[in-house]
């Protein structure tokens, strides 16, 4: 089994979804979160508060400094994620269709082999 | 037979059967070469099946390989894997199937379109890198690139070695069919050099066949195919004595290949049976109607570009159904059916221009419609044709 993690991503300015959009959005995933358990591919999943509350912590000449902000200077980062368990990049991609259909745009990455042992 | 043409003729099924034992097409190719290398020192003249050879030979190899590398447990597994499968029967000769799992793992539709082409030519074809860079006008680094991220990517991605469900098929078949297409395009009619690259056009019908072989029951594999041997079947009569380009309406039919026509009309016949229409189906029509008889019967082959160009509406297949309607209808509607096709780029819109205006007496537009022609195409010998055209239409009007 290789583990694969499926993002979303909120990007800056693009316009905000309604109420009932953002409903039918939670509907979904949590759907597609009862799928994924009952076909035993569930790792985790999760929803992230938007980048304005990210804080990124840096060592520098053994100081430690911490800046407000996200990481990433861009104008898409990623809003929530799946991880999840399945034979190969097919399955993956299958999952990933429906998370697309719920919430969007999604990113499949595999985690490297160390990580999965 | 030498070990080149062996090379060309079995690398791609060796590797094919490799990355199904191996699980890594990287390592499959890299014991499929060593292979090779053992063959160069050790043949005296080839074994009868020179393909097992290699397979047994590249298996033990990779086992070797495998043991003195098995630092990593993963690596260990690997080799004890391979151990247990000393007696497996589909090890004796690269079994057919391998190659299908392998041509739908280079073209995966999580792969770039142009590293699909890239890995396919490499590990079916056996196409070296220049080569393909030659075919393709690009650097060779970045083929190297290419193909080393693609590789990379079905590993670290966990892209499958298999031959997708039938329900996956509307989704997986059409860039393997595309791939196969592009590789005998560029062969027929190459982008630079020669202006014809058998090899390639042999090795695209050779994979065209392996696929219908194996899904006799997809009439776009079938058409494909059939297209495919259709137009290698004029091959023989597209340059003549002085390697000048023929056009088709003064190619001398006596030398088309007859062999490979009956077997394409009579692929084209069963997707008639089938009736279930595609873009593919419909060019091998086409062709057949070209390669059937005497002469071309136009309003038929207008009917059929009519049919494909409401099925897949691009300007390349809107260029060519305006060559069939000056035939039919004359120049002058054919010129108003290419005034809205735009093909930035693209020698041929300006090349049927001219050819058009030619006919039209204009010669001043001809001549203008000709030089942008020229300017466009990259094949020596379509540019030679080009020039020979233009100054035709200057000598015919003088002599007049």
């Amino acid at each position: 089994m290789k583990q694969y993690l499926l993002s979303v991503h909120f990007v800056e300015g693009a316009p905000t979804p309604t109420d009932e959009e953002m409903q039918t959005m939670f509907r979904e995933t949590d759907r597609i979160n009862d799928e994924l358990q009952a076909a035993g591919a569930w790792v985790f999943a999760g929803g992230l508060v938007s980048p304005d509350s990210a804080t990124v912590v840096r060592i520098e000449n053994g100081t430690t400094t911490m800046s407000d902000g996200p990481f990433a200077e861009t104008k898409e980062h990623i809003a929530g994620f799946w991880i999840i368990k399945c034979a190969d990049l097919d399955q993956a991609l299958a999952w990933a269709e429906k998370c697309a259909a719920a919430c969007g745009p999604v990113e499949v990455r595999p985690f490297d082999d160390l990580s999965q042992a | 037979m030498d070990l080149a043409s062996i090379y060309r003729a079995e690398y791609g099924r060796c590797v094919a059967t490799l990355a199904r034992l191996l699980g890594d097409i990287h390592l499959a190719e890299e014991a499929v070469q060593d292979a090779f290398t053992t063959a160069l020192q050790k043949w005296q003249t080839p074994p009868p099946n020179p393909g097992a050879w290699i397979v047994t030979t590249a298996r033990n190899r990779a086992v070797d390989r495998l043991r003195r590398e098995s630092t990593r447990e993963a690596r260990h597994a690997q080799a004890l894997l391979l151990l247990h499968q000393q007696d497996d029967p589909q090890e004796v000769g690269p079994v057919k199937d391998d190659q299908l799992r392998l041509i739908f793992t280079c073209c995966h539709p999580a792969l770039a379109p142009d590293a699909r082409t890239a890995l396919t030519l490499r590990l079916l074809g056996g196409l070296e890198v220049p080569e393909i860079a030659r075919a393709y006008l690009i650097q060779e680094a970045t083929v190297a690139q290419r193909i080393v991220r693609a590789k990379k990517k079905i590993r670290d991605a966990g892209i499958p070695y298999r031959v997708p469900a039938e329900h996956e098929l509307p989704d997986r078949l059409p860039p393997v069919l595309t791939v196969l297409y592009l590789m005998f395009n560029e062969g027929y009619t190459s982008t630079a050099g020669p202006l014809i690259d058998a090899d390639l056009c042999s090795e695209a019908i050779r994979l065209a066949r392996e696929l219908a072989a194996l899904m006799p029951d997809e009439p776009e594999v079938l058409g494909l195919l059939a297209l495919l041997l259709l137009t290698e079947a004029r091959r023989p009569a597209r340059l003549d004595r002085s390697g000048e380009l023929v056009l088709l309406a003064d190619q001398d039919r006596s030398l088309w290949n007859r062999t490979l026509i009956a077997e394409g009309h009579d692929l084209v016949r069963r997707c008639l049976r089938r009736n279930r229409p595609g873009p593919y189906q419909i060019q091998a029509a086409i062709s057949a109607v070209h390669t059937d008889g005497a002469a071309t019967d136009w309003p038929q082959v207008l009917a059929l570009y009519d049919q494909l160009l409401a099925l897949a509406p691009t300007p390349v297949i809107a260029l060519n159904r305006a060559v069939a309607v000056a035939e039919v209808h004359g120049p002058a509607v054919a010129l108003a059916a290419l005034e809205a096709v735009e093909l930035p780029g693209y020698h041929r819109l300006p090349a049927t221009r001219a050819e058009l205006l030619a006919r039209l007496g204009r010669d001043a537009e001809a001549r203008t419609a000709y030089d942008q022609a020229m300017a466009l195409a990259t094949n020596e010998t379509e540019r030679a044709f080009l020039q020979t055209r233009r100054t035709e239409l200057t000598r015919t009007r003088r002599s007049s």
